[in-house]
């Protein structure tokens, strides 16, 4: 098309023409191949759409999944930071010691904040928080015992550290029980991770679904256009030229598959994110329901175009490198 | 060009398609190749265009022997042979003209050329007026003619033709005859299959005779009746 002299370093331009004009043209039939293959899906757009849709809908799946998972553990991280470590003293312990304790405390390198909750003003915040104050005139004396809340060091504030701190805590004179909020973070930590590896077995056997599906429409593909791919073979196409547009399809099909998949992601959590901030709030919590960045978002359909071309090709493999012009 | 030596080919054990034949055909050479359906003529063009692979002996086609060709190298001598079949081949979703340039697609000619090329080709075959047609809407001779276009666009050095004329009367048989001379007629080497005798005789060319497999007569049919 450009026949305007293009300059050019090094200038060796008779014997390079013809290896450019070869690569020209080898370029050129990949774009021919690349467009016809998208003419020929929207031939058929319904199966075609079909086949987008089994892919968005298997593809969509795990990736939600994950995405779940990974909120959630954003949630754990965040309570994981605020972590505290309640020591209840004995019921006896007067309020010296307490006092003392809390002082030998607050000089261990762990520890960043200590802070003492007396008898009485535990009894003053319980009633007022409770809602219990009639019931608690009832009682003869104080039930509650005197509680220091500590703060950890940002450093200590892993599942590990905690768990060594509270276990120099439990070792304290007076020192009656150690609570910490961790119990339940270490399960929702070890729950998520089974499921996350749950969800990547799932997304694994469905990667391999699509792979199927793909190679199955493929197929199909290869034996509608059966004259056409022994009549190339015959004027000497090579194995490359004939899989070409195989290939394409099946990369195409990867697409629409993986922008289905977006589609009914970005749907999905547009539908949960009024519910999910409703129980966030109430449960006072920054949950946020995170989507599929934009990044993201492209890694799915680079990852679905990649499953559809692998589709393509187990399908070419299988059916295409053995049909040969003559045994009709 | 096309040199067989001492070609054997057997389909499993106990049906042997051609035994032991031999001849040479040179550059710029036109051949008939004849005999019964059954004979071994489709045999002997399958083994040409590397469809199928002799059981012993030697086929060389253009200086390349093809009998130990690495699977890979197939296309690259198919390029070099053109093939016309008596059911055409030919594809019915594309034009004439899209037909014709196949071949010419396959090795990857520049757009630009592939027009000239094939509007050459479509010339020398008397289409050039049709290439935008569906090759359904042309005669069984037009479709033919599509054919041999075909196989002629790439300028390839070997024509094969399996029964060209087949479903032809003998006005339109006679007309493709004459192209197949006249590519003869500037070096391509051209072998073509037919039972059709009054045609072979009628052309008075080169024709080799095979029975049950075996090459049984190499010459000009008017010499071999005198003889016979």
């Amino acid at each position: 098309m450009a026949k305007a002299p293009v300059p050019r370093p090094g200038g060796a331009r008779q014997s390079a023409s013809p290896l450019k004009q070869v690569a020209g043209s080898y370029l050129d039939h990949h774009r021919t191949v690349a467009r016809d293959s998208i003419a020929r899906m929207w031939r058929n757009p319904v199966s075609s759409m079909m086949t987008w849709a089994v892919m968005g809908v298997a593809l969509a799946l795990p990736v939600a999944l994950l995405l779940l998972l990974a909120s959630l553990q954003n949630v754990s991280a965040g309570w994981e930071n605020g972590a505290r470590v309640t020591v209840y003293l004995g019921l006896e312990t007067p309020l010296p010691q307490a006092n003392a304790l809390a002082d030998q405390i607050d000089t261990d390198s762990r520890v960043a904040f200590v802070e003492l909750v007396d008898r009485e003003r535990a009894l003053a915040e319980f009633r007022v928080s409770s809602g219990l104050a009639d019931a608690l005139d009832f009682l003869q004396e104080n039930p509650l015992p005197h509680s220091l809340l500590i703060t950890p060091e940002a450093s200590y504030r892993s599942t590990d550290g905690v768990e060594a701190l509270v276990e120099y805590l439990q070792g304290l004179p007076a020192v009656e029980r150690v609570q910490v909020d961790l119990g339940w973070l270490q399960r929702l930590n070890a729950l998520a991770g089974l499921l996350t590896r749950a969800a990547l077995a799932l997304a694994i056997l469905l990667a391999v679904a699509v792979v199927l599906v793909i190679g199955n429409t493929v197929r199909l593909a290869i034996e509608s256009r059966r004259d056409e791919i022994l009549v190339a073979k015959l004027v000497g196409g090579t194995d490359a030229f004939v899989r070409r547009p195989f290939l394409y399809t099946g990369a195409w099909f990867g697409l629409g598959g993986g922008l289905v998949a977006w589609l009914l992601l970005l749907i999905t959590f547009w539908w949960l994110s009024a519910p999910v901030a409703r129980l966030a709030a109430l449960y006072h919590s920054d949950f946020v329901l995170s989507g599929l960045g934009f990044e993201n978002a492209i890694m799915l359909i680079f990852t679905a175009m990649t499953l559809g071309w692998l589709g393509a090709w187990v399908a070419v493999r299988r059916h295409l490198d053995d049909m040969e012009p003559g045994d009709h | 060009m096309i040199e067989f030596r001492q070609v054997t080919k057997r389909y499993g054990s106990d049906h042997t398609a051609l035994r032991q034949v031999n001849f040479t055909l040179n550059r710029g050479e036109l051949a008939f190749l004849t005999g019964h359906s059954g004979a071994g003529k489709s045999t002997l063009l399958k083994l040409l265009v590397v469809m199928e692979r002799p059981s012993a002996g030697e086929v060389w086609v253009g200086g390349q022997l093809l009998n130990s060709l690495p699977r890979r190298q197939i296309p690259y001598i198919r390029r070099h042979i053109g093939v016309v079949f008596q059911n055409h081949q030919l594809l019915f979703d594309r034009t004439v003209f899209d037909n014709v340039a196949m071949p010419l697609q396959v090795i990857g000619v520049a757009p630009g050329d592939i027009g000239r090329r094939v509007r050459a080709a479509l010339d020398k075959v008397g289409l050039l007026s049709k290439e935008k047609m569906n090759p359904l809407q042309l005669s069984g001779g037009e479709q033919q003619r599509v054919g041999i276009a075909r196989a002629v666009v790439n300028k390839p050095p070997v024509l094969l033709a399996d029964e060209p004329t087949g479903n032809l009367d003998p006005e339109l048989s006679a007309d493709i005859m004459n192209l197949f001379g006249r590519f003869s007629q500037v070096g391509v080497t051209v072998l073509i299959a037919s039972h059709d005798i009054t045609l072979i005789n009628d052309m008075n060319r080169r024709t080799l005779r095979l029975d049950q497999g075996q090459l049984v007569a190499d010459g000009r049919p008017r010499t071999e009746a005198n003889h016979g």
